[in-house]
């Protein structure tokens, strides 16, 4: 009898004592005092996503004219004079050819955000000196790209105001993943 | 069976007496001469070919050395294609893919990367903006678990004519590894992630600046894992060194490397890799969006595309694997769909791993048409080409899952065909 208690003693103090270590180990992972506070300028300097919405745009400004000089000098190798003959992807047409049988996914016929562009060129592009474009020289190429896909008129200068407010065609192209879609 | 190493005068066991040393000419020849230029006149008993020992038991054989490598009468590789390379599924054993051939895709190349200048910043929608190098994150109590990864892009050539090629060729985007870090959940509890943060920017440190949107669902944050692990050291180059994200059973690209950056927010950022690409196109014009997890999927990986076969036994291997959790079944057909036999299911069997399945065969000399299908732990069963295409059409690219059919011909060769 006392021993059968002894047991069940011990068992519950040894329950207690593996709850207490768990919950500590746990405590611990969160609690490593490792790693230290991100400066304001160190977030700055590293945040240069765009969102949809247009935040993450810097100051700036460019419009098509400027964009048709730039593309020419340093996009033009790979995406060929006006961005339709490659070799690299094609940037201009395919409007109305993605439920056709030949669908051409191009900035006009294809992406949904104006913004995503900017976002693209900025961090990625162009692909031998990425991260080498100014604002400015960023703004005039996405204004010359959504020109030369029939988006803007040709006098429209894009700034951090204007670009997320340019809608484009494909806006509404994409459906959340709906698999498993396939009995 | 596409080794082409193992002909008879390498592997034999008889040598002929003259072709040995003298025990004289043994001992004084010494270690040292080990490390000469093989000659057959020293060694006598070497292969003229291949300069292995003919009989490695009376040569003293090589010193250790610091870093590994295997045989040199393996000859397995990366098959290497533009912005990519694959893994050779047929020529692996068990579940685990070498880090050496595990398969790349990268964006804009891979990366040089200093660890000690590297640093991961988390900022957004927390607390406490916080940045960790390389050290400091391998510091944090760690977690290790095996994960398939898998391009979305990979087996895209489905969709199309059927190519004569082999199984890497068709679907080695796929490779499995033991991946250790932090867990993610942890990192965000030290930042102290707000309530309202629902999804995650991941951002490597390339020259492409790949970055995806996460959602930081119940899933991703029990599973995901800032590896600077792989195969018991650090992340080859190709895998993201000094640091990736690992999200068990989501598309490839998802799985950032190089990371360098977590941002928190309340909706999907949108960039070009999940809007232009990685979305997939459907007949209607629309395309999926942020279809992340990767089917179940299985391939016979032996015999496969472009080997030879002759009468007789063999073992049908192949692997399996599921981004939605344990493979529980596969059964192969060898009579061309007449006739369909549970295949053994290899341990150790894990989820979202590649899983190997085997099936002993007799090859009689007829033509024939051998595949495989698989089945998850949530009973979804690997589709038809036929279903796959009449729901998705062939414009898709990427998620292709349907089963794969090897055509035997009667003079032994085996290809790929859509049956």
């Amino acid at each position: 009898m006392h021993k059968s208690l002894l047991v069940t003693a011990g068992v519950i103090g040894l329950a207690f004592l593996m709850t207490t270590a768990v919950w500590s180990a746990d405590q611990h992972d969160s609690a490593v005092d490792l790693g230290r506070s991100a400066t304001d300028e160190e977030i700055r300097a590293w945040d240069i996503d765009v969102a949809p919405d247009g935040q993450g745009l810097p100051p700036g400004h460019g419009t098509v004219a400027q964009g048709a000089q730039i593309y020419a000098m340093r996009c033009a190798g790979c995406h060929g004079p006006t961005g339709r003959e490659g070799p690299q992807n094609v940037l201009v047409g395919g409007h109305k050819s993605l439920q056709t049988v030949k669908p051409l996914k191009t900035i006009g016929s294809y992406w949904p955000y104006a913004t995503t562009v900017y976002d693209y060129l900025r961090r990625a592009m162009p692909a031998n000196a990425p991260q080498s474009l100014t604002p400015n020289e960023l703004y005039a190429l996405v204004a010359w790209l959504l020109y030369q896909n029939g988006i803007i008129a040709e006098n429209v200068e894009l700034d951090h105001d204007s670009l997320p407010r340019v809608e484009m065609p494909n806006r509404n192209g994409f459906r959340l993943d709906p698999r498993p879609d396939v009995r | 069976m596409s080794r082409n190493t193992g002909d008879e005068k390498k592997t034999s066991n008889h040598v002929p007496r003259s072709a040995l040393p003298t025990r004289r000419q043994f001992l004084t020849s010494g270690v040292s001469l080990l490390a000469m230029s093989a000659s057959s006149t020293l060694f006598g008993a070497q292969d003229e070919e291949t300069r292995a020992p003919i009989d490695p038991m009376r040569v003293p054989g090589l010193s250790p050395r610091p870093y590994g490598e295997r045989s040199r009468f393996e000859r397995q590789t990366r098959l290497v294609a533009g912005t990519f390379s694959t893994t050779p599924l047929q020529d692996l054993q068990g579940i685990m893919t070498p880090s050496a051939l595990h398969f790349e895709r990268h964006h804009n190349g891979v990366p040089t990367i200093d660890p000690t200048r590297h640093r991961l910043l988390i900022h957004g929608l927390i607390d406490r903006p916080m940045v960790f190098t390389v050290e400091e994150l391998m510091r944090f109590p760690s977690t290790s678990r095996l994960a398939f990864l898998e391009c979305s892009g990979n087996s895209r050539d489905g969709w199309g004519e059927a190519q004569d090629v082999t199984v890497q060729a068709l679907h080695g985007l796929t490779s499995t590894s033991e991946w250790t870090g932090v867990k993610l959940s942890t990192l965000l509890d030290k930042v102290q992630k707000q309530r309202d943060a629902t999804w995650m920017l991941a951002e490597g440190g390339d020259a492409a600046g790949l970055a995806r949107s996460v959602p930081l669902t119940d899933d991703v944050l029990n599973n995901a894992i800032v590896c600077y692990g792989q195969n018991g050291e650090a992340l080859r180059p190709e895998q993201g060194y000094p640091l990736r994200l690992l999200l068990p059973g989501f598309e490839g690209n998802i799985n950032v490397k190089w990371l360098r950056r977590l941002k928190l927010g309340s909706a999907p950022f949108m960039t070009r890799w999940e809007t232009a690409t990685y979305t997939d196109l459907m007949p209607d014009g629309t395309a999926y969006q942020f279809s992340l997890v990767m089917d179940a999927k299985s391939v016979i990986t032996k015999p496969s595309g472009q080997q030879q076969l002759q009468p007789g036994f063999y073992e049908i291997q192949g692997l399996a694997w599921s981004g939605r959790g344990r493979i529980t079944s596969v059964e192969v057909t060898s009579d061309a769909g007449r006739t369909w036999q549970e295949a053994r299911l290899q341990e150790p069997v894990l989820p979202t791993c590649h899983t190997r399945f085997r099936l002993p065969w007799r090859w009689d000399g007829r033509e024939t048409i051998i595949q495989s299908r698989c089945t998850d732990e949530t009973g979804y069963r690997q589709p038809t080409r036929d279903a796959l295409i009449n729901v998705r059409g062939v414009r898709s690219i990427y998620h292709y899952n349907a089963i794969q059919s090897w055509k035997i011909q009667r003079n032994g060769f085996v290809s790929n065909i859509y049956a």
